[in-house]
């Protein structure tokens, strides 16, 4: 993975590492190209690195090696006041003495805006989150939906070309937070600026995002829209780490372009599809989709592998039905099929055969 | 806009104003608040026994002394309690009256009664406070008065002393026939009554209490300045600083409060004397020479000096407390959106401090007006403040009651700025912790 020198790439981070000790790097040769009006997410773990990334574009850190560009523009020494960049933090951080409209029209007042034009500016950013009303509230007035709004509407009314977000839902409720995705979207769309979002919601990544970088340790584990990371994980971390996940652990059998023959640790043989494993006789982690999982023999591809699976016990969920099965010497496979009308009724106990196309059976860097 | 920098006193008070349909009943039929009442009775009354040993400590040691002060500030019955004949006189004829024959037989009865008794000093003590020089006119005629004066009163008593007959002598008099005089508070600023009683200003070089009194406003406001100019930064790095680091700054802080106050004091007086530390390094690196030795101690600056030094914490603690509370974020986010650092922090951070800094300036500002060790080792005669005063008044003239009037004076000033600053304001923003 190296970055895109074309011109069209906003945002560059060009081998950038960081290191806050001298011992240790936080992020490792981060190279990683943000198209113009991208909705680019950073997810991962805490401590992944993925925060330290944006604190270096939005200038509160600085990169200990590498170039950071903006819009061609060497950034690294930029202070964070000059570069234009708006922020959504994670606690809101609204001013806590000022009105809601002092609080938008504060980026307007440092840059020297006359009165007129701020306060049409403040206007126009507050009916664009539809917070009007809420104008000479202070933030401690308003509910954590709204304050989000308010963040956004500030990060956004000096028109700046980026704007990065600091997992900004983290502190809504469930219900809240699906809305303002969907608010947040619709807001980039239209106005068709670039966002940088960092978050570890992998529902909120897949949701959002044109694209995913996916940290672990310092890294971009997989950088790719949201359909391929969920379907074609290119390693054990993103497989395990976006969406629910099976992984049988085995060792390769055959091995033919990247179709491979994988044998678990009971002797079963699965089909699956070699990612990144070279060699025969390596170990391996298959990774299986649980909805992927099929166990009625008419829904099966044709010619592939069955394994024999027991239910140890099946979770009703209301639209899908959840069932934990024992695989090959393994408690933990999941297997979820839709709650239909006359569906089979799986019982504790009972001895069923799996199987899946072999497409969807991904054979990974062993765990 | 008291509360500008509290929102949610807006809630609270909308919260509070639920209106009551009839009267709420518990399932057996009693009123609720009844039920509320008993139910939390028990809890109640544990919680009150076991403050009233704090209570009546406080009672005890505290509220009662001070109902003292503030009544001998009024009341002083050194002259009505031991003269009661005269007293009488005064009670039955109005100002204006002059001594008759009944009023200089009831002095001199009273003078040898108090003779007598042993009791003339205190008089005499009495009658001084409003016209210096006069006691020992009333220990000389108690002297001769022992026996017995005989009459005519008039000539005896003016053959003791011809100021016996001064109308002013009288007029004072008449004033401390009665126990209760607001004459301490008049002294208190420089006031004094003539003859006639009209209030009128003591004379020019006299006039010590009111100046005094500016003094001490004037030199807490400047230690008030310096304690914020030094321990704001200090308070910022305690509440920035990673945990090691900031731990040992606070030791460093509090340091102070372990070491006993003189030796603090005393080592100002060694640092800045004029064959101290500071003069014998100003004068090595040739900055002064060895006959310019600066006066910094045992005058004003001395005052400053060591008064900052030590309420230096009662301003940093409260800071210390605000600023840990302050998210980076916000500074951060000001930044984003354009500002540079120094309006980030004069538009932003400083703002979100005012309710620490306003407690740490309350607070030292109330204690240097009141700090009395400190200004009498090294104030010198420039350097002292009131509190040096009412010692004075409290150890050395004995006139307690002049002392009550200045710090119920020094009092009611304090109550004044505290009014003022809530209503600037606003009390419920103090944090102290």
């Amino acid at each position: 993975m190296t970055a895109d020198p074309g011109n069209d790439a906003f945002v560059v981070f060009d081998h950038v590492q960081k290191s806050y000790d001298g011992q240790t790097l936080v992020v490792k040769d981060l190279n990683l190209a943000i198209g113009k009006g991208e909705f680019l997410t950073m997810l991962g773990p805490s401590g992944s690195g993925k925060t330290t990334c944006l604190m270096m574009l939005a200038g509160f850190e600085t990169a200990t090696h590498g170039e950071i560009r903006l819009d061609g523009r060497n950034i690294n020494d930029v202070p964070p006041h000059k570069r234009g960049i708006g922020m959504v933090f994670q606690n809101y951080a609204l001013f806590p003495h000022m009105s809601v409209g002092e609080n938008l029209s504060f980026p307007l007042e440092v840059r020297g805006m006359g009165k007129a034009e701020r306060e049409t500016r403040v206007a126009r950013a507050l009916d664009m989150v539809q917070m009007g009303r809420f104008k000479n509230r202070r933030p401690a007035q308003l509910s954590g939906g709204q304050q989000q709004r308010i963040a956004l509407a500030r990060a956004l009314v000096f028109d700046p070309k980026l704007v990065l977000m600091d997992e900004p839902l983290g502190a809504l409720d469930k219900q809240l937070r699906e809305h303002m995705q969907f608010e947040i979207k619709a807001l980039h769309d239209r106005l068709g600026i670039t966002v940088v979002y960092v978050t570890h919601d992998q529902g909120e990544a897949l949701t959002m995002s044109d694209r995913i970088a996916v940290f672990d340790d310092g890294r971009i584990q997989q950088l790719a829209a949201p359909p391929v990371l969920y379907e074609q994980p290119e390693n054990s971390f993103v497989a395990g780490f976006i969406g629910e996940n099976n992984a049988l652990r085995g060792t390769i059998e055959q091995l033919q372009g990247d179709k491979a023959l994988v044998r678990l640790g009971n002797g079963e043989l699965i089909d699956a599809t070699a990612v990144n494993i070279r060699e025969v006789a390596q170990t391996t982690t298959v990774s299986i989709r649980p909805e992927r999982v099929e166990f009625k023999p008419d829904l099966m591809p044709q010619g592939a592998h069955t394994i024999e699976a027991q239910v140890r016990d099946v979770i009703y969920m209301g639209d899908i039905l959840r069932a934990r099965l024992h695989v090959a010497g393994q408690d933990d496979f999941v297997m979820k099929y839709r709650n239909t009308l006359g569906q089979v009724k799986l019982s504790p106990g009972e001895t069923i055969r799996i199987g899946w196309h072999p497409e969807d059976a991904r054979a990974l860097d062993p765990v | 806009m008291a509360n500008a920098l509290d929102p949610h006193a807006a809630i609270v008070t909308k919260a509070g104003g639920l209106d009551r349909q009839g009267t709420l009943r518990t399932a057996d039929g009693r009123p609720l608040k009844a039920a509320l009442a008993r139910s939390s009775r028990r809890a109640r009354r544990r919680a009150f026994f076991l403050v009233l040993p704090l209570l009546l400590f406080v009672l005890i040691t505290f509220v009662l002394p001070i109902g003292q002060m503030l009544q001998r500030s009024v009341k002083n019955d050194g002259f009505s309690a031991n003269m009661p004949q005269l007293t009488a006189w005064f009670h039955d004829n109005p100002r204006g009256t002059q001594p008759d024959d009944a009023a200089w037989a009831a002095l001199a009865a009273d003078l040898a009664a108090a003779a007598q008794a042993r009791t003339i000093g205190v008089v005499g003590t009495r009658i001084n406070y409003d016209m210096p020089g006069t006691r020992s006119l009333f220990t000389s005629a108690g002297r001769k008065a022992r026996g017995g004066i005989d009459p005519p009163y008039r000539q005896a008593i003016l053959d003791m002393d011809e100021t016996w007959g001064d109308p002013k002598l009288w007029s004072v008099m008449r004033m401390a026939a009665s126990p209760y005089t607001a004459n301490f508070y008049l002294a208190a600023v420089d006031r004094t009554r003539d003859d006639q009683g009209q209030i009128t200003a003591v004379p020019e070089q006299q006039q010590i209490y009111v100046k005094l009194f500016m003094r001490t406003f004037w030199l807490s406001l400047a230690i008030t300045a310096t304690t914020f100019l030094l321990g704001f930064p200090v308070a910022h790095l305690l509440a920035t600083l990673p945990m090691r680091q900031s731990n040992l700054l606070m030791i460093l802080v509090l340091l102070p409060f372990w070491t006993s106050l003189l030796v603090r004091t005393t080592s100002w007086i060694v640092l800045l004397q004029q064959q101290g530390v500071v003069n014998d390094m100003l004068v090595w690196l040739g900055l002064i020479g060895n006959g310019q030795r600066l006066q910094m101690i045992f005058n004003q600056t001395g005052t400053i000096i060591a008064m900052t030094h030590i309420l230096l914490p009662f301003m940093i603690l409260p800071l210390y407390s605000v600023m840990r509370t302050i998210n980076p974020s916000y500074v951060r986010a000001a930044r984003s959106l354009g500002a540079t650092s120094w309006t980030a922090f004069r538009r932003i951070y400083f703002p979100q401090t005012l309710p620490g800094l306003g407690a740490g300036a309350l607070l030292v500002f109330i204690l240097a007006v009141g700090y009395y060790i400190t200004p009498a080792l090294v104030g010198g005669a420039s350097g002292q403040l009131i509190s040096n005063m009412i010692a004075m008044h409290m150890t050395q003239t004995l006139n307690w009651s002049m002392a009550a009037a200045l710090a119920a004076l020094l009092l009611a000033g304090v109550l004044i700025l505290y009014w003022v600053y809530d209503r600037l304001v606003g009390i419920d923003n103090l944090k102290l912790g």
